[in-house]
Formats: structure tokens, C-alpha cells, sequence
């Protein structure tokens, strides 16, 4: 489980995130969404130490990161598993070299036993026979299972993707959100994922966390967004027709 | 930001840079793959110019001798005291300045900025110590054999545009390499290498490091890396010649 009290986070005399609370359990996925500029990707940064807080705690099974010794910090960075926005695959390894890089660093396993988990976890996100592939030589969506291969390698217990859907066609971005949601329920992780797909939010969103100017504006679960009458957020989830006449319909549906 | 705010930056840099490597096995394969980016790499550009600079190093000294009184070995002479001195150490890294430089920073700038150096921070890994050490220890290890090679082919050089065009005989122009041969310009000669070469791997990787923004920040990041290194191996050859040779 993942308690965060109270963030503060600014760079100079910008505040981006302005006391924002929130609890992400284990097992779950955790959607933050909100408009660009609301904060979102400070807030997943400074989840994972990228972005020291200026105030508040950030806690990690009662364990706050900011008073780990470098002991303690190295064993907790082995825990997480990071996906990022652009993949950020390393362009000069392999799918192989990238997804085995963390067991390279962090454990004692023989060559044959690292490449014995690398194919397992690269079977689980459905890319197999790419091993000897470089990224360039990869689609997007190849990319992101490659991320995700590599940030579950170590078997984390905490799971950070930062909109894992962005440049993806809407049928692949659905494999790869069905992808980290059946990895959140198959590992007990606990999972954030940071996005503006609304369709992310509709299929995985068990928990769904609004920012607004750096501040949670909204808290629920994919079928409380459809009931919800928070201004802002019906403003930013049902910019669109489609959105709009689904919720309208779901709405007829209950009455 | 004020010189004084880089300079400062950049020995922080350095501090975790010189960290006990995290896993000895994955920094000696990296360390061998920069010495073929950054060393084998340039050992094509380097034999060339080595080679042609050199020869035009005697040329210009042949026909700058016409008094007949001077002895014809005083150009194979000069030629090696100039080659050994300064166009191998200062100029040929002046040239891997342009080439490894601009590689060091774009290569460095790109994982900044497509979140690579992110990644291996929130794994845990020192990115500065994982990705600047191997190549600071390749190009002190490999340069000095580098310009070891620049210096032969450029007195090979001048030996051979002396034979071809007949300004003066390949006899003279050994002795003259031959005459008043003080190890200690070899020994000049590699430590202003050393000096040269841990500028070269240091100073582009600070640029890439730290670089804001996108592409176009990171072909900025290059060119000031390249101008920077360059500046910084002018000032440093002249305080070594001071020290070294005076």
C-alpha cells in the first residue's frame, strides 16, 4: 500500500502539486487522470523519488521514502517498476539486453537463469521471438510491452506507469491496459498509472484519483465517474460526443 | 547560470561519477564497448590526418630552409619535436574534441531526454557513475596509444612526402629524428594526453547530462560541449607546456 499525506511539490516560484492526499492499495490499479499541466506526472515522479516533496510524506507499507537510508532506498528502488511515458527502452541493447539489465545489476543469477525469467516475463506480455530486436526495429506497442517486460522483471511490488496508452492506436492501448491490469491482480502489485485515455478509464480504472491545479479534485471508481456531477470533472471526461452520450445512456439505464 | 555555477556543478559531477562501480561485471563490459565507440572508433581519422599533417609539417620546413648552410636532417628534426610535441597530443585531441565530444553529449543528451537516465535512477543505479566512468577510463586508457600511433604515422609521414618529392633525402631526415632524442617529449607527451583525455570524456558528458528541453537542445548541448572542450584543452595545454617544460 502506497499513503500519501498532504504533497507539496514546486519548481521555483511554480507550485505544481498543492497538498494532494491520497491511499493506493495492493492488488489494484489506480488511475490519476486530469488535464495536461494539472500535475500528473510531478505527482508519479515525486511517487518514485524522482521529485523530492517540498511537504508531506509519501509512504510505502508504512515505510516513508524520504527518511531511507541509502540502504534502505537501494533495497525499496528494487520494488518499483517504472514505465515510461516514451518507453525510455535503452536504444543501444536489445529487447533481451533491456528486460535483463535490472537482474544483471541486482542479482547473482547465472546467465541461463537471468535468461530463463527474461523469456518468461517476455512470454507474459506477449512478445516473444523479438529477443535479439532493438527498439528502433520495434512498433510502439512492441515498445510498451518491452517497458513493461523490463519494470516487472524484478518482481515489484509497487507498479508506476506514466500514460502507458499515449501514441498508441485505441485497440492496442486497450491490450496493454488489460495487460497491466491482469499483471496488478496476477502479482498483488499495487498499481498507479497516470493517464488522459478516457477508455483507460472506463476498462481498468478500479480506483480513479482527479487532479485539478495540483490539487485532488475528485476521488471514485470507474462507475462513480459516470454519476458523478463534480463540474470539473464531467467538464473533462465528457469533452467528448461519444463519452457524453455514453454516460447519458448509462445514466437512462439506472433510472 | 554564472561560470562559477557550472564549474561548481560539474566537480559534483564528478564526485558521482568516481563511485565504487555497482556491478564490476556489467562496468567492464561497458568499458570495453567505449573503448571501441570512443577509441578504435577514431583510430581511422586519426592515422590519416597523423599521416598527412606530418607530411606537411616537413614540406613546410623544407622550403622554409634555404640556406645552405643548415643541414638538410634539421627538418626531420624540427618535423618530430613539432609532432611529438604539440600536433599529436594537442591537435589530434582537438579533432577527437569534435568527433567523441559531440558523440559523448548527444549520446548522453538523448537518454535525458527520452527519460533513459530516469529509468536507471528509479532502478537505483548511480546513472552518472554507470555511464561517464567507463568512458572517462576508455579514452585515459586508449588515447595515449592513439596519439602514440598519431605521432609515428606523422614522422612516417614526413619521412615519405621528403622521398617523394625529392626536397630531401630519407637519410637526412632520419638522422634528424635520430639527433638529440629526449625521452622525456614522449613522457610530455602522454601526460598532456591524460590531461587532454579526461577532458574530452568529462567535459561533453556534463553537457549531455544536465541538457533541457528536446533535439534541438541536445544539438545545442554538442556545439557548446565541443567549443567548451576545445577552450578548456588550449587552456590546459598551456599551463602544462609552463609546467612541464619551462
Amino acid at each position: 500500500m502506497i499513503e500519501v499525506k498532504n504533497l507539496h511539490k514546486g519548481f521555483g516560484e511554480v507550485k505544481v502539486l498543492k497538498g494532494i492526499s491520497a491511499t493506493f492499495l495492493a492488488g489494484e490499479t489506480s488511475l490519476i487522470i486530469g488535464e495536461s499541466g494539472s500535475g500528473k506526472t510531478v505527482f508519479i515522479k515525486s511517487l518514485i523519488g524522482l521529485h523530492t516533496p517540498e511537504e508531506g510524506t509519501i509512504s510505502f507499507d508504512g515505510r516513508i521514502n524520504t527518511k531511507f537510508s541509502e540502504k534502505e532506498k537501494q533495497q525499496w528502488r528494487q520494488e518499483i517498476g517504472m514505465v515510461f511515458q516514451g518507453s525510455a527502452l535503452f536504444d543501444s541493447q536489445t529487447v533481451e539486453e533491456n528486460v535483463m539489465f535490472p537482474l544483471k545489476m541486482f542479482t547473482k543469477q547465472t546467465q541461463e537463469e537471468m535468461l530463463e525469467r527474461v523469456n518468461f516475463v517476455l512470454k507474459r506480455v506477449n512478445l516473444e521471438n523479438s529477443n535479439k530486436k532493438l527498439p528502433a526495429e520495434l512498433s510502439g506497442g512492441m515498445q510498451k510491452r518491452v517497458a513493461i517486460a523490463r519494470a516487472i522483471v524484478m518482481n515489484p511490488k509497487y507498479l508506476f506507469c506514466d500514460e502507458p496508452n499515449s501514441g498508441l492506436d485505441p485497440r492496442t492501448a486497450i491490450v496493454i491496459d488489460n495487460l497491466i491490469q491482469e499483471i496488478t491482480d496476477e502479482y498483488n502489485i499495487t498499481t498507479v498509472i497516470n493517464t488522459h485515455d478516457m477508455n483507460s478509464v472506463m476498462e481498468i480504472g478500479e480506483k480513479i484519483i482527479f487532479l485539478k491545479d495540483g490539487r485532488k479534485a475528485w476521488e471514485g471508481s470507474s462507475n462513480d465517474i459516470f454519476k458523478t456531477d463534480n463540474e470539473a470533472v464531467v467538464n473533462f471526461v465528457y469533452s467528448s460526443n461519444l463519452f457524453k452520450k455514453v454516460r447519458d445512456a448509462y445514466l437512462n439505464e439506472k433510472k | 547560470m554564472n561560470y562559477l555555477e557550472h564549474t561548481g556543478k560539474y566537480f559534483m559531477m564528478l564526485g558521482r561519477v568516481f563511485k565504487k562501480p555497482q556491478r564490476t561485471k556489467v562496468f567492464y563490459e561497458a568499458f570495453l564497448k567505449e573503448i571501441e565507440d570512443l577509441g578504435l572508433k577514431s583510430l581511422g581519422i586519426i592515422m590519416f590526418i597523423s599521416f598527412f599533417i606530418g607530411g606537411v609539417i616537413a614540406l613546410q620546413t623544407a622550403l622554409n630552409l634555404e640556406n645552405p648552410f643548415i643541414p638538410k636532417s634539421l627538418i626531420g628534426f624540427a618535423a618530430k619535436r613539432s609532432i611529438i610535441l604539440e600536433f599529436a597530443p594537442t591537435f589530434c585531441s582537438i579533432i577527437l574534441a569534435g568527433k567523441v565530444g559531440s558523440y559523448i553529449t548527444s549520446s548522453i543528451g538523448t537518454m535525458r531526454v527520452t527519460e533513459q537516465i530516469d529509468a536507471l535512477e528509479v532502478m537505483g543505479i548511480n546513472a552518472l557513475n554507470h555511464l561517464v566512468l567507463p568512458k572517462v577510463l576508455a579514452t585515459v586508457f586508449f588515447y595515449p596509444f592513439l596519439i602514440s600511433l598519431g605521432m609515428f604515422l606523422g614522422i612516417l609521414g614526413g619521412w615519405v612526402s621528403g622521398v617523394l618529392s625529392g626536397l630531401f633525402s630519407g637519410a637526412d631526415y632520419i638522422e634528424g629524428i635520430q639527433t638529440d632524442f629526449d625521452p622525456f617529449l614522449l613522457s610530455y607527451a602522454i601526460i598532456k594526453t591524460l590531461v587532454f583525455a579526461f577532458i574530452i570524456a568529462t567535459v561533453p558528458s556534463y553537457h549531455g547530462y544536465f541538457v533541457k528541453g528536446g533535439s534541438i537542445a541536445v544539438g545545442r548541448a554538442s556545439t557548446q560541449a565541443v567549443v567548451w572542450t576545445t577552450i578548456l584543452i588550449v587552456i590546459a595545454n598551456y599551463f602544462l607546456t609552463q609546467m612541464l617544460l619551462t
